[in-house]
């Protein structure tokens, strides 16, 4: 469990970052080093170079201002989890992440870059929408969640290229909630769903739903949200919407010694189900 | 005797320095001119060996030297031995590093040797080291490596069968079950475990060339026997020129008792290349190198009269030893096994079988309970599904069957002789901890709404303190069960206490000091436990069977009596009395004479004076230091009723331990803390086996839990709250009164948890689920029983 050899240099700017990051041939970067660091000990990753960002103070930390929330890329998913700025989905699979080492290491950047598909936060951004700010020798841009996440550990992210911070709607009279099945070893999710939704007239006004950890990358679930936009919110048509998520999984459904597809598949209706009813109750 | 230190939750003297990060392990040890090994190991199951090219890893900057096999046999290093041989047996032979021409026999087996001036060249060394192998099938499960056509390991053990162990008289037993009224039939498997200590394996050893003296810091339970095994069978330095020290240890379960090929290798290497060496284990080494736990496949059979009375049991097991017999295997799977069958239970027929054999996986041998949780599985869960047959409480069954106070000492019918136990009283403790009849009223409830909830009891047995030696030298042992002890009185009047058995996270720094203080009537902060070196201690045997106490404890008990012995002889002296009008003053030290507590000897005066000799009683040798080897007349029997409550989400077939109540009769007890630590931790380990851990194979040999993100350990946000009490009843043959406390959590929590579930399934029609009760597996026999 030693790494094969590489060299270190500590950032002290987003810039300085890209322009090491770029310069070099076979670099990457290091945030809270829960997943680069096992990687780099079972000589799965083998890069010369760490470009380390955890110095870098404006990455860290929440805002919010004019109905969005930004949150920095190095801002660990402790901070997530007790922050009430944060939509409630985010905050509360923050909190569901791995264990407390973790979420006192794990950064929001990283997590998204390293696109886990047993992630949670991926599902969580997907279904709120999010826009993934980043930075490189090319300049800034903006990616939508939905586009961001390519395949297992793929992103659109491009060559030298860093995530700066992710903005998404801050949360108002929308109610939120994400319900996760654990990967008893892990801690990951073997099934994750993340939903959204408010209320207007009795009825369900801008839900998005989405599931992650059972699927190559978190999808975003249309059929369930088609089933369930402008019906009252009850059990029964909850029921009868989460049902739809067998479609929105699709064929590509991942199985591993704790939890084979079938079985992903089978309970993921009332793992939807228990999300929307979550947020149905939290919306206002 | 007053000053009752024993018996009270005396904070861990050796707390202070492992929380604040000042423990000493082995992998902390840094001496000059270090080298480091990283060993080559086989990524095949079952291969032979080709060829090994090191060329290119030998070029590399830093390399210092690489090592096959083959260089190591012809400086006549020997192969490893076991250290329990039942009759019968065909004993696998195991090099240290397998050679050229010879085979690997599981994923891990190693391969070669790297040196190096750093642990980062030596483990890129390895990756430049090429092995050519000639892949052969595999066979992962012990029932069917017995079959015909099968991959065979040794070329000299046909069909894989290590030995066949029996013990009773099956004709009979089969006639009993077939005149009983009812019969209970089970298939179940115990899974093989991965013990997982947190602190991994490591070794380090120095040469001296000068007095050609070797000395070794190895992560072990139980250096003397190390160092026994190492010079008479392995490396061959011999005993008098061979230290071993076993520092701080970080838990061992039972896995840090064995020999293992690293702890030759490292002391070969040093003397070989004349300089301090170091190995350390990776995690993902620990997985494919210590030795696993259970992995029993079993077929039983229970028999009742009409009026609920056990006739006979018959079990049949097939105990996976892996690749290799590890130390001490073969006693797992047979004495500490069919011996434990009778439970708390009148059972007067008993007939048990194993079929040892041989996989290509990693060795299994004792961990933490070792035999006895197999054992008390087994027979738990048939007399659970016998009370669920005759359609009666599962504590009003056990009731029943219960051998009763008055039948203590009790022989059963596998030779163990129970010495104590009250199990009535032991079930009333649990019931009213745990308010039994409300919590049976509450799963009433929920169950009326459809909740799947159940409730699990478990009642066990333990045989703990493996003893005494004559018996286990007529069983296979190569080793005797005693435990030596020595009580230093020093001039100054502190106190050193030495002892052969070893703490690697029980406490016996604070327990074993807590004994002597009372014993001696002198204050904690005056004795000094010391364990764990060849140099210091005469002999001992280590810690493993939860044996440190009522063997351990006890000789120190010896030992001490004999201090307090020779001390009154002196007082006698000096104070010019018979020794019969003395007293010894337990609390604060020295002796006085009885009725006159002011003509008195202090324990500093009697320290000193023994040492400067200028008063001392003809023929009475000078020095306070007395020793005693305590060799135990039998096993002690420690027992437990354990209560827990689950609730099984049937969307998703997630299992929660939601309550947990467990009463242990472990004899008297020294330190309650250090006891509920134990049986806490024993517990979590319990919950673990039942719901999740699982070292599973492969086909072809691949262990697919080898990682702690595929491996699943209990974690803390998931255990309950754990009540606990006890009730007591002395083990009569121990002059400390106590019994084993290490195991019996672990034992009892598997059972308590797997009957909570089948009693959560029950009203499903689901009978049996072999562990570990994943989400999937119950949720799937939730689909398939509606
Ligand atoms: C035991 C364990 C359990 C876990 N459980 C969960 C869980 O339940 N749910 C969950 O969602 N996650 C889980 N994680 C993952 C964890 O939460 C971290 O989010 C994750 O490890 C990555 O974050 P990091 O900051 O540690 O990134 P690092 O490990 O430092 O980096 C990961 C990757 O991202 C790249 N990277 C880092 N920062 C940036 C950036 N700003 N821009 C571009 N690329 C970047 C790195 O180069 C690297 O390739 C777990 C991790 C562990 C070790």
């Amino acid at each position: 469990m030693y790494p094969s050899k590489f060299d270190y240099v500590r950032a002290q700017s987003v810039e300085e970052a890209v322009e090491r990051t770029s310069s070099h041939s076979n670099a990457k970067l290091l945030a809270g080093g829960h997943s680069l660091i096992p990687a780099l000990k079972l000589r799965l990753a083998q890069p010369d170079l760490l470009v380390d960002l955890g110095r870098i103070a404006a990455l860290k930390g929440i805002s919010r201002h004019n109905g969005t929330v930004s949150v920095g890329a190095l801002t660990t998913h402790a901070t997530c989890a007790a922050s009430d700025d944060l939509p409630k989905v985010w905050s509360e699979a923050a909190g569901l992440i791995g264990d407390p080492q973790v979420r006192n290491r794990g950064t929001v950047g990283g997590n998204i870059a390293h696109a886990d598909p047993a992630s949670d936060l991926p599902t969580v951004l997907i279904a709120l929408g999010a826009q993934i700010h980043v930075q490189g020798t090319a300049g800034s841009r903006a990616i939508p969640a939905d586009e961001f996440f390519v395949d297992l550990f793929t992103t659109s992210l491009e060559e030298g290229e860093i995530i700066t911070r992710v903005e998404v709607p801050a949360e108002s009279n929308q109610g939120s909630a994400y319900t996760k099945v654990f990967n008893p070893a892990s801690r990951y999710a073997i099934l994750g769903v993340a939903a959204q939704v408010a209320i207007a007239g009795g009825v369900c006004r801008q839900l998005r739903v989405a599931a992650g950890g059972s699927t190559p990358k978190a999808i975003r679930a249309h059929h369930v949200e088609a089933a369930l936009q402008g019906q009252p919110l009850n059990d029964t048509t909850i029921q009868h919407a989460a049902a739809a998520i067998a479609e929105d999984l699709g064929e590509e459904v991942i199985g591993d010694m704790y939890a084979s597809a079938a079985y992903r598949r089978s309970i993921a209706a009332q793992i939807a189900a228990r999300a929307l009813s979550a947020a149905a109750a939290r919306a206002r | 005797m007053t000053q009752a230190l024993v018996g009270t939750s005396v904070k861990r003297k050796e707390d202070p320095r492992f929380i604040q990060g000042r423990g000493k392990y082995v992998a902390n040890l840094q001496l000059p001119e270090m080298a480091y090994i990283a060993v080559k190991r086989s990524p095949y199951a079952h291969a032979r060996i080709e060829a090994i090219d090191t060329r290119a890893a030998e070029a590399m900057a830093g390399v210092l030297a690489i090592f096959t096999g083959q260089e190591l046999i012809d400086s006549g290093v020997g192969k490893l031995p076991c250290g329990w041989v039942v009759p019968g047996c065909k004993v696998p032979t195991r090099w240290p590093v397998v050679p050229v021409g010879d085979k690997v026999r599981h994923v891990g087996d190693s391969v070669a040797v790297v040196v190096a001036t750093s642990p980062y060249i030596a483990e890129d060394a390895v990756e430049a080291i090429e092995v050519s192998y000639t892949p052969f099938a595999a066979v992962t499960d012990a029932k069917r490596a017995m079959q015909p056509g099968q991959p065979v390991l040794h070329d000299d053990i046909p069909n894989n069968l290590s030995y066949t162990w029996a013990l009773g008289d099956r004709p009979t037993i089969e006639q009993a079950l077939s005149a009983s009224a009812h019969v209970i039939k089970l298939d179940l498997t115990n899974q093989r475990l991965i013990p997982n200590a947190m602190e991994p394996r490591a070794a380090v050893a120095q040469w001296n060339a000068a007095t050609e003296e070797m000395t070794l810091w190895t992560t072990s339970q139980n250096p003397h026997p190390i160092r026994l095994l190492l010079s008479a069978f392995t490396l061959g330095i011999p005993e008098h020129k061979l230290r071993v020290i076993s520092p701080d240890v970080g838990g061992g379960f039972g896995s840090k008792i064995f020999h293992y090929p690293e702890e030759i290798i490292t002391p070969w290497v040093a003397r070989k290349i004349n300089r301090p060496v170091k190995w350390v284990a990776s995690r993902s080494e620990s997985f494919v190198t210590d030795s696993h736990g259970r992995d029993h496949v079993t077929h039983a059979e229970l028999g009742l009269d009409a009026e609920g009375h056990i006739t006979a049991l018959l079990v049949e097991t097939w105990a996976d030893h892996g690749a290799y017999l590890s130390t001490f295997a073969p006693l797992i799977p047979t004495a500490f096994y069919h011996c434990l069958l009778s439970g708390l239970y009148k059972i007067p027929l008993i007939y048990g079988i194993t079929y040892a054999t041989l996989t290509n996986t990693v060795p299994v041998d004792a961990y933490r309970g070792a035999g006895r949780p197999e054992a008390a599985y087994v027979v738990e869960r048939l007399i659970d599904l016998a009370a669920r047959k005759l359609d009666l409480d599962p504590i009003a069954f056990r009731r029943h069957n219960f051998i009763q106070p008055e039948e203590f000492p009790y022989q059963t019918p596998v030779a163990m002789l129970y010495d104590s136990g009250d199990y009535n009283r032991l079930f009333d403790k649990a019931q009213e901890l745990s308010s039994y009849s409300e919590l049976v009223a509450a799963r009433e409830a929920a169950r009326a709404q459809g909740r799947l909830v159940g409730i699990g009891v478990s009642g066990c047995i333990e045989a703990s303190g493996p003893a005494p030696s004559k018996v286990a030298g007529a069983l296979g042992s190569a080793v005797g069960f005693w435990e030596s002890s020595i009580v230093r009185v020093h001039p100054s009047g502190k106190v050193s206490v030495l002892t052969g058995s070893h703490t690697h996270g029980q406490g016996h720094e604070t327990a074993f000091a807590q004994i002597v203080a009372d014993q001696l009537g002198v204050p904690m902060e005056d004795i000094e436990v010391i364990h764990g070196d060849t140099a210091a201690i005469p002999f001992g045997m280590g810690t493993y069977g939860s044996r440190s106490m009522a063997v351990g404890g006890s000789a120190i008990v010896k030992s001490a009596e004999k201090v307090r012995k020779k001390m009154l002889k002196i007082a006698a002296h000096q104070l010019e009395a018979a020794e019969e009008d003395l007293t010894y003053d337990f609390n604060g030290g020295g002796v006085y004479v009885k009725g006159s507590p002011s003509q008195k000897k202090s324990f500093f005066d009697l320290s000193l004076g023994a040492y400067t000799a200028h008063n001392l009683p003809d023929g009475l040798e000078p020095g306070l230091e007395e020793q005693a080897f305590y060799d135990p007349a039998n096993f002690t029997f420690p027992n437990s009723a354990h209560i827990c409550q689950v609730e099984i989400d049937r969307a998703t077939g997630e299992v929660s331990v939601q309550k947990y109540y467990a009463v242990d009769d472990v004899g008297n007890v020294i330190n309650p803390m250090l006891v509920d630590g134990q049986i806490v931790g024993g517990i979590a380990q319990g919950i673990g086996q039942a719901l999740w851990e699982y070292g599973a194979y492969d086909e072809s040999g691949q262990l697919l839990s080898g990682t702690f993100m595929d491996y699943a350990m209990p974690r803390a946000d998931v255990m309950p709250a754990i009540h606990t009490a006890r009730t007591v009843t002395p083990s009569p043959h121990n002059p400390l009164g106590v019994k084993g406390a290490g195991e019996m959590g672990t034992i009892a929590a598997t059972v308590a948890v797997a009957h909570a579930v089948m009693d959560a399934l029950a009203p499903l029609g689901i009978r049996h689920l072999d562990m570990p009760f994943t989400a999937e597996k119950v949720w799937s026999a939730i689909q398939e029983a509606a």
